[in-house]
């Protein structure tokens, strides 16, 4: 049964688990807005979902890292394969490449995107419990 | 990866933020400063950013130092100061008034973004944890 519940909810988790990866990204971004020679980054999302889906590990080489503060390898996290530089077509000159407009508008529809994923991961939950329950 | 990390991330950028108002005030107050601790002019400061790991992942933002502005120092002449020169010339401090209010500006709307982007993370946190509620 339980197992049941799982598939249920495996497609709806992992999509979950990479809208947290990129909100994760463009805080990021935004945060590094005024870092000079920032790269900004981003996921395109039906890549990284199909490929976790998948079971694709894209580059499974982990880095040994001595310090909390050392870049993590990025295939150590499972939607790191799918990251990749924003192509900017207005660069700063101090080698930034944030734009703010676009890390905002991206930054709030993929907040949205989790709320809705939220949503049907509590409908799907409460499908379950009425089936469960005891009429 | 979690929500939580976004925490991270946006707080360091507010500490960065705010150690370049501080600059930015500081050398506003001090555009007229002839004579500073060591006998010399104000210098302006700049705060340089650099991008660094967040633990559990992510990339924040960490102030690396303080620097003072290459710029020349501003000479006024006034021969009637006591501290001018023989030419008349007294030192100034190389702060530029119009420079710190665009960084002023500019550091308070990054402040701002990164606010949004915590609050944003705390109501989606909130969301999740109310998942099967």
């Amino acid at each position: 049964m339980t197992d049941r519940i799982d598939a249920l909810l495996q497609v709806k988790r992992t999509a979950l688990n990479a809208r947290v990866y990129r909100q994760e990204l463009l805080a990021s971004n935004i945060a590094n807005a005024d870092t000079p020679n920032y790269k900004a980054r981003d996921i395109d999302f039906k890549d990284a979902l199909e490929g976790a889906l998948a079971g694709r590990t894209e580059g499974s080489l982990n880095l040994a890292r001595t310090s909390a503060r050392h870049l993590g390898s990025e295939s150590s996290q499972a939607f790191g394969g799918a990251a990749k530089y924003r192509t900017e077509f207005q660069p700063n000159v101090d080698g930034n490449t944030v734009n703010m407009d676009v890390e905002r508008a991206a930054f709030a529809d993929n907040a949205i995107q989790m709320e809705a994923m939220l949503t049907f991961i509590r409908g799907d939950l409460s499908t379950l419990q009425m089936a469960m329950a005891s009429q | 990866m979690s929500l939580s990390n976004i925490f991270a991330i946006a707080g360091s950028a507010l500490t960065a933020q705010s150690a370049r108002l501080n600059a930015v005030a500081s050398n506003l107050a001090n555009a007229d400063s002839i004579t500073g601790a060591d006998g010399q002019p104000y210098r302006a400061k700049q705060v340089v950013f650099k991008a660094t790991a967040v633990e559990g992942g992510g990339v924040g933002v960490r102030v690396t130092g303080v620097v003072d502005s290459a710029a020349p120092l501003r000479m006024m002449y006034e021969p009637s100061n006591p501290a001018a020169n023989e030419q008349g010339y007294v030192a100034m401090p190389n702060v530029n008034v119009v420079d710190e209010m665009v960084n002023m500006i500019s550091a308070s709307r990054s402040y701002q973004n990164n606010v949004e982007v915590m609050n944003t993370a705390k109501s989606l946190m909130q969301k999740t944890l109310a998942i099967g509620q």
